[in-house]
């Protein structure tokens, strides 16, 4: 009887929040199956919008809950009431995001007044700033909006542009799985690197007198802030599943290329989920569009991390594309010039056989609508530290991942 | 024959690093695959899947010394519950870490409050100099997790230590209690994994106490 007072209580504080103040963090330690499953019905009540960093599963784990600042109080008296402990993990969240944004921002200060700080991660806010500044302070470098996220975050993108008609192009993405931090800052970094050397650098220069570059560095920015404020581990968009607790779609398995075929999952919950439909999630619909209807792109280029891999069509089928034998002989080479900076190797080949096999994916969508030059990267490191690569590899990554990309555009 | 870049023979290499990771690992050592050299399957009927291996290994903390290695991976048919078999010859010496060692358990025999910490490396991939010790020596105890769960059609990696608590012991190992995240490769899942391990210079790794989410 008690159970159910205290439940409505919590269905009646239930609210929609934005910001983290008076948030609280509970660190909840079950001793038996039964206190799992109380906690396991609690993560049911939708409507409490509580975000579980670490699940109910089992007695053994620790269970880390955020909650919303209106349920705190009915939260934890229902623990109270079960007789289940907890600790306070985090008193304020918002006082804890203010200090690091106010770390952030110390450093950031620092950064504008010398320059951009290529060697370390940044916040979505920082590197949208970065593309204002690149694009003001070269001419042609233009920022445009190739769409918006589920969350209504635009999709910038810097455009490279010497002519005016428009002429054969190349497209780079990265960040497309939000925790596979080194590609965003790589991309940045690349994108400064094309940007001061025209003009200077041969091959650059050459390059953008004869083609346009499109360069996406954060494809799934919903995403890249949830692993900032909530998850550094978040992988798929932040799209609602009907019917489900789940949130996401794994946008790498959400195009139009064998989807829902064998390499990808059909639950809400998984990290491979390919969402209800192909396309359905807009940061996907925007880019396939955008590619569409430009209608001239050459090449097709991804970066993803981590393992060390150059990879080319197919994932969704195990059979080789026709231009298996330039594919596997121009990423060779690609390799070999990633391999010349700091001797990091990179193992070459179709997806399908080199990491596994995954439909719906970018390169074979973009592969089957007819750009040859469809290739993914995946960069370091083999699984040391894995998605978080310290800070201090994100210019050497870059450095090795600029060659091998070189390498390809020049054969394009 | 199987071409080493490919993931048959990549996943049965990680297997036989990670139990090497184990074996000879610590808080001075961590063992990584510097290169796979060869690779051979083998079909042994009503048994299961044996790859032959020749790896090049190395020391992360000692990068300009290699080891070469051959290892045996068996993965057995039918009851994927069973861990695979995996034999291992290294050929030549690893660096001593004796020193390190010994310095590093007396250090955190000394202290007086058990020692706690959270999310190693950090989001930014950042590990505290004082605390790269216990960050090995959970890399080292996941090689135990990742060969104990592997099967042919799965590669596991730590992705990071969200919480490590030292317990005291009377006898002469050091103990820590971890919570770590196991990243699955082909179905990209991020596993939590509670995992008990003791350690003494003399004896290695063990893990003793091990448990991870139910269903995966």
């Amino acid at each position: 009887m008690r159970l159910v007072l205290i439940l409505s209580a919590l269905l009646g504080a239930s609210l929609g929040l934005e910001t983290f103040v008076g948030h609280q963090v509970l660190r909840i330690k079950t001793k038996n199956e039964e206190e799992v499953k109380q906690l396991q019905f609690l993560e049911s009540l939708e409507h409490l919008e509580l975000d579980f960093w670490i699940n109910p599963s089992a007695p053994a784990l620790p269970v880390d809950v955020r909650i919303p600042a209106v349920s705190v109080q009915s939260v934890k008296a229902f623990l109270e009431s079960q007789g289940i402990e907890y600790s306070i993990l985090i008193e304020d969240l918002q006082e804890v995001l203010d200090k690091e944004k106010q770390d952030m921002a110390e450093s950031a200060q620092r950064e504008r007044s010398t320059s951009f700080d290529f060697g370390s991660y940044h916040t979505l806010d920082d590197i949208n700033a970065e593309l204002d500044h690149l694009a003001s302070e070269y001419s042609f470098v233009e920022k445009i909006q190739i769409g918006e996220s589920y969350e209504k975050r635009p999709l910038y993108a810097l455009k490279f542009s010497t002519g005016r008609s428009k002429r054969p192009a190349i497209w780079l993405d990265a960040g497309i799985h939000s925790r596979e931090w080194v590609t965003q800052a790589s991309a940045l970094w690349i994108a400064n690197q094309i940007a001061s050397g025209y003009g200077t650098d041969s091959f650059i220069t050459s390059l953008l007198d004869k083609m346009d570059l499109f360069l996406l560095p954060v494809a799934n920015p919903d995403g890249f802030v949830y692993t900032h404020t909530s998850n550094r581990m978040w992988r798929k968009t932040r799209s609602k599943n009907a019917g489900s607790v789940c949130y996401g779609v794994d946008p790498n398995r959400n195009w139009d290329a064998g989807f829902g075929g064998p390499g990808a999952s059909s639950r809400p919950c998984s990290e491979s989920y390919h969402g209800p439909s192909a396309n359905s999630e807009v940061e996907v619909k925007s880019v396939a569009d955008f590619i569409t209807n430009h209608g001239n792109f050459k090449a097709f280029l991804t970066l993803h991390s981590y393992s060390q891999l150059l990879m080319y069509p197919y994932g969704y089928k195990c059979t080789r594309p026709d231009d298996y034998a330039e594919l596997e002989s121009l990423g060779r080479a690609a390799a070999n010039a990633i391999k010349s900076v700091y001797g990091t190797t990179f193992q070459v080949g179709p997806i399908c056989t080199t990491i596994y096999q995954a439909s719906g994916g970018s390169i074979d969508w973009a592969y089957d609508s007819g750009i040859k030059y469809s290739f993914a990267f995946e960069l370091r490191d083999t699984g040391r530290y894995g998605f978080l690569l310290p800070a201090n590899q994100i210019i050497p990554t870059a450095t090795e991942t600029w060659m091998g990309l070189k390498r390809i555009m020049e054969h394009v | 024959e199987l071409s080493p870049g490919r993931f048959p023979a990549g996943r049965a290499a990680a297997v036989a690093v990670a139990m090497l990771r184990y074996r000879r690992g610590g808080p001075a050592r961590a063992l990584r695959l510097r290169e796979l050299r060869r690779a051979r399957a083998q079909d042994i009927k009503d048994v299961g899947h044996k790859y032959y291996l020749e790896l090049e290994l190395e020391d992360v903390l000692d990068k300009n010394r290699t080891v070469n290695c051959t290892a045996e991976v068996l993965y057995h048919l039918g009851n994927k519950n069973i861990a695979p078999d995996v034999q291992f010859t290294l050929e030549g010496e690893l660096k001593s870490t004796e020193e390190a060692d010994h310095l590093f358990y007396t250090r955190i025999r000394s202290l007086e409050k058990e020692l706690v910490a959270e999310n190693i490396p950090d989001s930014h991939g950042h590990v505290p100099p004082e605390l790269e010790p216990l960050h090995l020596l959970a890399w080292a105890a996941s090689g135990y997790l990742v060969w104990q769960n592997s099967t042919e059609n799965t590669q596991l990696q730590l992705a990071q230590i969200k919480h490590v608590k030292q317990v005291k012991r009377s006898d002469k190992y050091l103990q820590f209690d971890y919570v770590v995240l196991l990243h699955k490769m082909v179905s990209q899942e991020i596993i939590p994994w509670e995992m008990t391990v003791l350690w003494h210079p003399r004896d290695g790794v063990q893990v003793t106490r091990d448990s991870c989410q139910p269903g995966h």
